[in-house]
């Protein structure tokens, strides 16, 4: 299972495209708003945590059709599907490899964001914290929207109409913490919340997402 | 006995294709599938390795002894021969890859970007893929397809020494493989349309 | 006999054959007498004046909405489990009642909260729940409708529904977390002589009837359409392979 971790991040660093582009889009977020709501720090500062949790979530979205879909179409998912490896590891380590090309280079550049839009200096740490614990799900939550479409021709379009309604119960406390840190607010209850979602969609989503691909496999 | 299967209906599209097939597969027996296009050999040997549901009949193997070769052999571009083959190797359990890189004559195409490789060339380390499982039963669709004379000499002499070692195959094919084996012609066994008494779909058979 | 009986297509089509009739007509005659009560028999509040009469078709149509998507899990765990079509047809004939009555929900709380808040939308948690419900409905819909192997789109669907109801779930107690809102509190619990008088609740019950025979009566109508729809195409097969 480990091989398959590392054939997937190698994958996703060698074909290119896994990294930066993800990246590359939460950057244009952070860059675009501005441009569309005006500089005013005051307005900016407001608005930061829900357009840098927005940000992430799209950049999310971005290359979530890519998890699957490759191996499907060059035969390695029917391939380990008859292997050794059960589905839902196949699932979980997919997601995790998901996770760090794409969840985790966005929780690290997130505070130079932060600057550009004017983020309350309280509101760092947890900008961090969230997305460090709310990105998973993201990934996990992701990966089954994936499962269910993979099969499908034009999977993409359809993927983020699946995931997004999916997604806001994780938006709305990932938001919430920051929002509440930048106001010096006591953020426990969201981040426990938002705690508990990670922790339920790495649970149980890899049987759900597993039982999808079977049926798409068949 | 490595297989042995009865009575066998297999369904692709929520149609049966193939109905009452049997056959029984011993160690050191190869069994040839032929029939016309069409007629399900895929469907079939998908059946056999799990990835979808018999319609009905039984299928009695020993766990973990089927290994699968599909159309499609999985190969990573970005990869290099040896690094597929390695994955693979570590899913079923870490064997060594060198041996079957040199089986396949795959050696001199050891750190060669999978994406360099000519078809048959990738069609050689995906049936390489199979040495690497361990497995005891190999399934394979269609083996042979774009490999030339020599390989296909090769890729004979290797399913012989697996047929040596206490192994079986399934192989689906046209070709004469020169390989001492029975064959199973699927003709016979085309299911038959509902009105002929055949099996009707899930759905059908409710409103009879 | 079991109820599972009924499970079989064919027994589904003589039942449901003989009850179509009798149910839309219970139907009709709840809506027609409950809207007509409650439009013209019931005095106006002092407060609010006639706009208040929009709840005989709000309050239904926003309860059935959830009512409709729980009937779909139900019917997606049955077909999980048991593998009966009918169950399956059911829940996808479900879903575009389920997502008229959202929308109904939407649009009638959108003229009634002009008058009464100033506003034809805010971000108020139940308001913003029926829009995140409305959003499940069409993912729902557009898996069925993209996987072309029917039993398939039934298997995913089903898997969808049951993590989307999860999902749905959460999102409900996230958006009042969010915001609390404008929306007056349950209105319409049992302790209701606390909020709504008599004069109000008992044409109000009738439509909610109504509203459920309705349900009942399109679900019913397009399980029958589903049914025929996946028989054509078997017959079609058969043609074929003959």
């Amino acid at each position: 299972m480990r091989s398959l971790l590392r054939r997937d991040l190698w994958l996703a660093v060698r074909a290119g495209g896994g990294f930066g582009l993800g990246l590359a889009f939460f950057l244009l977020v952070a860059v675009i708003v501005p441009l569309g709501v005006g500089p005013e720090p005051a307005t900016l500062a407001k608005i930061a945590p829900g357009i840098l949790w927005v940000g992430a979530l799209l950049s999310c979205l971005l290359s979530l059709d890519r998890i699957f879909a490759l191996d499907f179409e060059d035969g390695s998912l029917d391939l380990l599907a008859t292997s050794p490896m059960p589905m839902e590891a196949v699932v979980a380590i997919k997601s995790l490899a998901h996770w760090l090309v794409t969840g985790l280079p966005l929780v690290a550049v997130s505070p130079v964001l932060g600057l550009l839009l004017n983020l309350a200096p309280e509101g760092y740490i947890w900008l961090i914290v969230s997305l460090a614990l709310g990105t998973p799900a993201l990934s996990v939550i992701g990966a089954f929207g994936a499962a269910l479409t993979v099969g499908l021709k034009r999977g993409g379009l359809l993927l983020s109409l699946l995931v997004l309604p999916l997604y806001m119960p994780t938006l709305i406390f990932g938001a919430e913490v920051v929002k509440r840190g930048a106001q010096g607010l006591a953020v426990g209850t969201p981040l426990a919340l938002l705690a508990a979602i990670t922790a339920g969609s790495l649970a149980l989503l890899p049987f759900a997402a597993a039982a999808a691909i079977r049926v798409n496999l068949r | 006995m490595n297989m042995r299967v009865q009575d066998l209906t297999v369904a692709r599209g929520g149609v049966a294709v193939l109905e009452g097939v049997s056959f029984e597969l011993g160690a050191r027996r190869a069994l040839i599938l032929r029939g016309p296009n069409g007629i399900g050999k895929t469907t079939l040997l998908r059946t056999l390795a799990g990835l979808q549901p018999a319609v009905a009949g039984r299928i009695d193997v020993e766990p973990d002894a089927v290994a699968y070769a599909a159309h499609a052999d999985g190969i990573k571009a970005v990869l290099s021969v040896r690094e597929n083959l390695a994955f693979w190797a570590n899913a079923y359990g870490g064997r060594d890859v060198g041996a079957a890189l040199t089986a396949m004559n795959l050696d001199d195409l050891a750190e060669r970007r999978a994406a360099n490789l000519s078809a048959g060339q990738k069609r050689r380390l995906g049936l390489a893929r199979l040495l690497v499982t361990g497995r005891k039963v190999w399934m394979m669709d269609e083996p042979t397809v774009s490999l030339d004379t020599a390989s296909v000499a090769l890729f004979a002499g290797v399913v012989r020494a697996h047929l040596a070692a206490g192994g079986s195959a399934l192989i689906a094919t046209h070709i004469d493989l020169g390989i001492e084996a029975e064959v199973l012609d699927l003709a016979p066994f085309k299911a038959r349309a509902p009105v002929a008494g055949g099996q009707m779909g899930a759905f059908d058979e409710a409103f009879e | 006999m079991s109820i599972w009986e009924y499970a079989n297509p064919k027994r589904f089509m003589q039942t449901s054959g003989v009850l179509l009739p009798w149910v839309t007509g219970a139907s009709l005659i709840c809506l027609l007498v409950g809207l007509i009560w409650g439009f013209f028999f019931t005095p106006d509040a002092d407060k609010f004046g006639s706009t208040v009469k929009i709840i005989y078709l709000h309050v239904p149509s926003a309860m059935m909405s959830i009512s409709a998507w729980m009937m779909m899990l139900v019917a997606s765990l049955i077909w999980l489990i048991r593998r009966h079509h009918v169950s399956a047809l059911s829940a996808k004939a479900a879903a575009p009642v389920g997502l008229t009555f959202t929308v109904i929900g939407l649009v009638t709380g959108a003229i009634w909260g002009e008058p009464m808040w100033g506003t034809w939308w805010a971000w108020d948690p139940r308001l913003t729940s029926f829009l995140i419900l409305a959003l499940f409905y069409l993912g729902y819909l557009a898996l069925w409708e993209a996987v072309e192997d029917k039993d398939t789109a039934a298997d995913l669907t089903s898997v969808l529904c049951i993590v989307g109801s999860v999902f749905a779930f959460l999102s409900r107690y996230a958006v009042l977390f969010w915001n609390q809102g404008l929306h007056q509190g349950a209105s319409l619990s049992m302790d209701k002589k606390e909020h709504v008088s008599d004069v109000y609740w008992l044409p109000l019950v009738v439509c909610i009837a109504g509203f459920v025979l309705l349900f009942v009566t399109l679900v019913l109508l397009r399980t029958r359409t589903e049914i025929r729809l996946r028989r054509l195409a078997a017959l079609t097969t058969r043609e074929r392979l003959a």
